[in-house]
């Protein structure tokens, strides 16, 4: 500042002050992210039916954990390490999953308006795992509607993929149209499903179609675990070649990227991801999609801090959905699904607006 | 951590290029043939370029100039014939160690997210990401961005640039990936004069300092002023191929391109000049328009 002061003269612009402004923006969103995450966290073991205060949460989880504190009574320390910290837990790892997803397939498909709930692999993945539910299939034992979820997950991505792209790039229209009609069919499977089930395997589908994180339990929080670390570890090793696939398929290839092999490897990891989600919350849409998209517009469009970024702030957004879902109609419970749709179906719609609007028109 | 990330990583130890002397074959395309839709788009056609020239390809519509380029790229997959890049088919070389070689200008310039220009340039220093050469990424970033003259714009977002713009952020961008083969496709299209030449004069420059440089130009003049040989393609074969004063001949592009045409001298550097043959106007000459003038303004 006092150099330009006193050399008025000179015309090189202040500007050396801006790119480390630029990139301390990540820094600091990483930051405010955990920090809404960790409170998060705290207000959702603390807050519901039973109140149990933040002092005894912490207490208990520093007893736990061997550091001293104090346990609850018997029913205080049920409540809070069998009801609401699996949740808590779940809510975390289907967050992250969901928004790493979005990120990722935005970038694959070049495309800010990919998201598995809106193109169909959420619907495909839940279709498997409502198949597995009504068939009364077992194989895997608590794994099994994982498996089911992320076979018909992955095999609807790729269906996607195929049938959405051509002359090497993917359309607006073309994608999400794809999306209605991989919709409509998963809606078909489900129907089709559910009318060959019985009552009982009938009310645990619905729940699947509504998306909720109601029956999290620490065996349905192992079931998803090791689908959601592998992905949520891959993926941010993919960051840097995903910038540059932005650049179109050849140019990207030409910078080096084995651009099939990128796809590929990105798209089980989307799999991965969406089927971890689905296959013990139900349908979540939107996440993917707001999140991704909130966090390009204050931090840029780079991977290296969009992808890891996305799966924080997709965390920090379930988990403060579902603490609404539980809290605001209480002592009934809004399901998780329907409150994200609700406040995500009108982003949608902004986006679609203005990504019509950037293109000037569809065709 | 690092032991999962090779696991993960396309990207093993890889060869360096090392630069060979002036002169040397950098790339060397033979007997090439590509079909399109049930059609020989490229038909046979040979083209050698040695490291230190800049060569011109030309040719009119549908001739097959982007073609060859996407041939000599590897991105157009060839029926028959085999492109060598230093000294290796193309084929056999894995997409990284060959982004270290050859850098490629696609015709248009497209971006999915709205990167600022500044990340767009060094999304060109990629390929030597883990490599002793990475050291020099952001002098080669700030050289590639004041040659083409995009600075002055480095973090406004891509998607807020006119054509021209983008188009020097892109050559920017392959410039700044420093590999000794420069495939470019129409680098002139959207740019103005100054521009224009430019891109010409960057190519000369890097051709001095020992890279192959392949650009496919519409202007015949750009391409006589400023290529040690022309290639002029017609109907998927190689019509000519020289020096711009053996190739660019009236008879020939008269023929190529079914338009005659004047050559002449430069009457200052002696270069040739291509224009084509134009019937004089109709209508009324100099005389009439100065006493018509005359009449309306009563004197």
């Amino acid at each position: 500042m006092t150099a330009t002061a006193e050399a008025p003269g000179t015309t090189a612009p202040p500007e050396p002050a801006e790119p480390n402004r630029r990139r301390s923006t990540p820094l600091l969103l990483t930051a405010v992210l955990l920090a809404a995450l960790a409170l998060l966290a705290l207000l959702s073991a603390g807050l519901g039916a039973y109140h149990i205060p933040l002092d005894d949460v912490l207490g208990s989880v520093r007893h736990r954990a061997g550091l001293g504190g104090h346990g609850l009574d018997r029913v205080g320390e049920s409540v809070l390490w069998n009801v609401r910290l699996p949740r808590v837990v779940l809510a975390l790892l289907v967050g992250a999953s969901l928004g790493c997803a979005g990120a990722l397939m935005q970038g694959v498909f070049g495309n800010p308006l990919a998201e598995p709930g809106v193109i169909g692999i959420s619907a495909g993945a839940a279709a498997g795992a409502v198949g597995s539910i009504a068939l009364g299939l077992s194989f895997f034992g608590n794994w099994t509607i994982t498996f089911c979820a992320f076979t018909a997950g992955l095999v609807t991505v790729l269906a996607v993929y195929a049938l959405s792209r051509s002359g090497g790039r993917t359309e607006v229209v073309t994608l999400i149209l794809t999306g209605i009609a991989v919709n409509a069919f998963a809606g078909a499977l489900i129907g089709l499903f559910i009318f060959f089930a019985d009552s009982a395997q009938i009310s645990q589908i619905t729940f699947w179609q509504l998306g909720s994180l109601a029956q999290a339990t620490w065996p349905k929080v192992l079931a998803v675990l090791p689908c959601a670390l592998a992905g949520l570890a891959v993926a941010p090793l993919y960051a840097r070649r995903l910038d540059l696939l932005a650049l179109g398929e050849r140019p990207a290839r030409h910078l080096g990227v084995d651009v099939e092999r990128l796809r590929v490897v990105l798209v089980l990891v989307v799999a991965l991801l969406t089927a971890a989600a689905v296959a013990v919350a139900g349908v979540i849409t939107f996440v993917g999609l707001l999140v991704p998209h909130l966090l390009r517009m204050a931090a840029g469009s780079g991977h290296r801090f969009l992808v890891p970024g996305s799966a924080l702030g997709g965390a920090v957004v379930l988990m403060a959905g579902d603490l609404a879902a539980r809290t605001v109609a209480a002592p009934a419970e809004l399901p998780l699904g329907v409150l994200t749709a609700l406040f995500g179906s009108p982003f949608f719609f902004w986006l679609l607006r203005r990504t019509r609007r950037t293109q000037g028109g569809w065709a | 951590m690092n032991a999962l990330k090779s696991l993960f990583s396309a990207r093993g130890p890889r060869e360096l290029p090392v630069p060979p002397g002036p002169g040397h074959p950098a790339l060397d395309a033979r007997a090439l043939s590509v079909w399109l839709g049930g059609r020989a788009v490229l038909d046979g056609v040979g083209l050698r370029v040695r490291t230190g020239e800049v060569v011109a390809l030309v040719g009119p519509n549908g001739a097959g100039k982007s073609t060859l380029l996407a041939a000599l790229a590897g991105d157009a997959a060839a029926v028959s014939g085999t492109v060598w890049i230093d000294g290796r088919p193309l084929a056999d070389w894995p997409a990284p160690e060959l982004a270290l070689r050859r850098a490629v200008l696609p015709q248009q310039a497209a971006l999915s997210f709205p990167f600022p220009v500044e990340e767009v340039v060094w999304m060109g220093r990629a390929p030597w990401a883990g490599t002793v050469r990475e050291e020099e990424d952001d002098t080669v970033v700030a050289e590639a961005m004041a040659a083409t003259g995009v600075a002055g714009f480095a973090r406004r977002p891509f998607d807020a640039l006119s054509g021209g713009e983008r188009a020097r952020v892109a050559l920017a961008r392959v410039l700044a990936q420093r590999a000794p083969v420069l495939l470019l496709d129409e680098p002139t299209a959207a740019l103005d004069l100054r521009h224009q030449e430019r891109v010409l004069r960057i190519c000369r420059e890097r051709a001095r300092a020992g890279d192959a440089v392949v650009v496919v130009l519409h202007d015949l003049g750009l391409a006589a002023a400023y290529a040690d040989r022309i290639a002029v393609l017609h109907e998927g074969r190689l019509a000519a191929e020289g020096p711009p004063r053996e190739v660019l001949t009236e008879e020939l592009v008269g023929r190529v391109y079914r338009q005659p045409v004047d050559v002449l001298a430069h009457p200052r550097t002696g270069t040739p000049v291509v224009v084509p043959r134009r019937d004089p106007r109709p209508g009324r000459d100099l005389r009439a328009v100065v006493l018509d003038r005359a009449v309306t303004e009563g004197t």
